[in-house]
C-alpha cells in the first residue's frame, strides 16, 4: 500500500516539478524564475525523502537538509544581488 | 556569573538540541553538544547586544498551536482558491498593516506567521519600521483582513515579546 | 506493521503530494508574482511537512528508529520560507513599475523600505 501511495506521490512530484520548470523557461521576469527555482528545490527535497521511504533508507535526510539549506542560500542570494545589485557588501 | 557563563542561555538550549538531533542521541553527542552551546554564545555575545525579553513559555506554545492550525486550514483554503478559480477573478491587493510592535524580533515573528498563514504574504516593512505591507491573494474587506491580523496574532505576540 | 499504520503514512504521502502539486499548479497558473507567491509559500510548506511526518512515522513502525532530523528539515523550512517569499516580493516590488505606483500609502511619513532609504529613530532625532 504504502509502495503504490509513493507511486502516486512519485507521478504527482515529478509533475509539479515539470510545472516548476516552465515557469523557469517562461516566466516573464527575474523573480518569478527565482521563485520557481526555490519551489523546484523544495520539491527536489520532497522527492529525495520519498525515495527515502520508498527504498527504506535512513541515508537521504543529510542531503535533504543540505537540498533545504544550499536552495535557501541561493534564492537569497538572488534576490539580494537583484536588490542591491551585488551579493555580499 | 551565569551570565558571564551563559549570556544567552535559549541559544545554548537551541545549539544542544540541534547538535543531538543532527548527530543521534548519546552520552559523547550530548556533551560536545554542550561545550559547543557553552562556547559559541560566548564568542559571539559581543554581536549580541541585548537578549530578546520573552515572556511565559505556555504564551509561546499557545501561539504556535494557533499559527500550526491556521497554517493547516490556509492551505486548504488557497489549494481550493488556486485549483477552483480563475487567477484573473480573484480579489488581490496590498494592504497596510500599522504596527504596534516595537521590538524586531517581534516583527519578525509577525512578518513570519502572515506570510504563513490564511492568503497573506507579508511583502515589506515600511522605511521606519511602523507599518508592514501585506499582499492578500483573496480579500473583499481589507479592514476586516488587517483587524484580524492585528487581533489573532500581534496582540499575542505583544503579550510574548513585549510584557 | 499494523494496518492503521500504513493507512495514515499512505494518506500523509498522498497528502504530502497533493499539497506540493497544488502549489507547483499555483505557481504555473496564476498570472502576476504576487499572486503566484501565495503557492508556493504555503502549499509546498504544508506538502514537504506532511511528507516529512509520514517518513517519520513510517520509520518509527517499520524500523523502530526514532529519527528526529525530519523535525530538523520541517522546522527548517518552516522558518526559511518567509525569508524567501518576503525577498522575492521586495526583489518584484524593486523592479515592477505597475506595482510600485499602485502600492498603498504607510501612513507614515516613511515610504515603505524596498524603495525608501532606512531610517530609524536615532537618524531622525538626530
Amino acid at each position: 500500500m504504502i509502495a503504490i501511495a509513493c507511486t502516486i506521490a512519485f507521478v504527482a512530484i515529478s509533475a509539479a516539478m515539470l510545472l516548476c520548470l516552465y515557469r523557469v523557461l517562461v516566466g516573464p521576469d527575474m523573480p518569478t524564475r527565482i521563485l520557481a527555482l526555490d519551489t523546484l528545490t523544495i520539491n527536489a527535497i520532497a522527492l529525495v525523502v520519498l525515495t527515502g521511504i520508498y527504498w527504506d533508507t535512513g541515508l537521504y535526510f543529510e542531503a535533504a537538509l543540505l537540498f533545504a539549506m544550499v536552495g535557501f542560500l541561493t534564492t537569497v542570494a538572488y534576490c539580494k544581488y537583484i536588490l542591491r545589485g551585488n551579493v555580499m557588501e | 556569573m551565569l551570565k558571564t557563563l551563559l549570556p544567552h542561555p535559549l541559544l545554548t538550549l537551541l545549539i544542544v538540541l540541534m547538535w543531538i538531533l543532527l548527530s543521534g542521541f548519546s552520552v559523547g553527542s550530548a556533551a560536545f553538544g554542550l561545550l559547543l552551546g557553552v562556547a559559541i554564545p560566548r564568542l559571539t555575545s559581543a554581536y549580541w547586544p541585548d537578549r530578546p525579553r520573552i515572556g511565559s513559555p505556555l504564551t509561546i506554545i499557545e501561539y504556535a498551536l494557533i499559527v500550526l492550525w491556521d497554517i493547516v486550514v490556509a492551505n486548504f483554503q488557497v489549494a481550493y482558491l488556486i485549483l477552483f478559480r480563475r487567477g484573473d477573478d480573484l480579489h488581490s491587493q496590498f494592504v497596510t498593516v500599522p504596527l504596534d510592535l516595537r521590538t524586531p524580533e517581534a516583527i519578525t515573528a509577525l512578518a513570519g506567521t502572515i506570510t504563513m498563514t490564511p492568503g497573506t504574504v507579508s511583502a515589506s516593512l515600511s522605511a521606519d519600521g511602523r507599518a508592514l505591507l501585506v499582499h492578500c491573494l483573496e480579500t473583499n474587506d481589507p479592514e476586516q483582513t488587517v483587524a484580524g491580523i492585528k487581533s489573532r496574532y500581534e496582540s499575542r505576540l505583544q503579550r510574548i515579546f513585549e510584557t | 506493521m499494523p494496518g492503521f499504520g500504513e493507512i495514515a503514512v499512505s494518506a500523509l504521502i498522498c497528502l504530502g503530494a497533493f499539497f506540493l502539486f497544488v502549489g507547483s499548479f499555483g505557481l504555473a497558473k496564476l498570472p502576476d508574482l504576487m499572486r503566484r507567491l501565495h503557492g508556493p509559500t504555503k502549499a509546498t510548506t504544508l506538502g514537504i511537512g506532511a511528507l516529512l511526518i509520514a517518513s517519520m512515522l513510517y520509520f518509527i513502525l517499520e524500523d523502530e528508529i526514532v529519527s528526529l532530523q525530519e523535525l530538523l528539515i520541517t522546522t527548517f523550512l518552516f522558518l526559511t520560507a518567509p525569508v524567501t517569499a518576503l525577498m522575492v516580493a521586495k526583489a518584484h516590488i524593486l523592479l515592477d513599475k505597475n506595482d510600485q505606483e499602485h502600492l498603498p500609502p504607510t501612513g507614515r511619513e516613511a515610504g515603505w523600505s524596498v524603495l525608501d532609504a532606512p531610517q530609524t529613530d536615532e537618524v531622525k532625532k538626530s
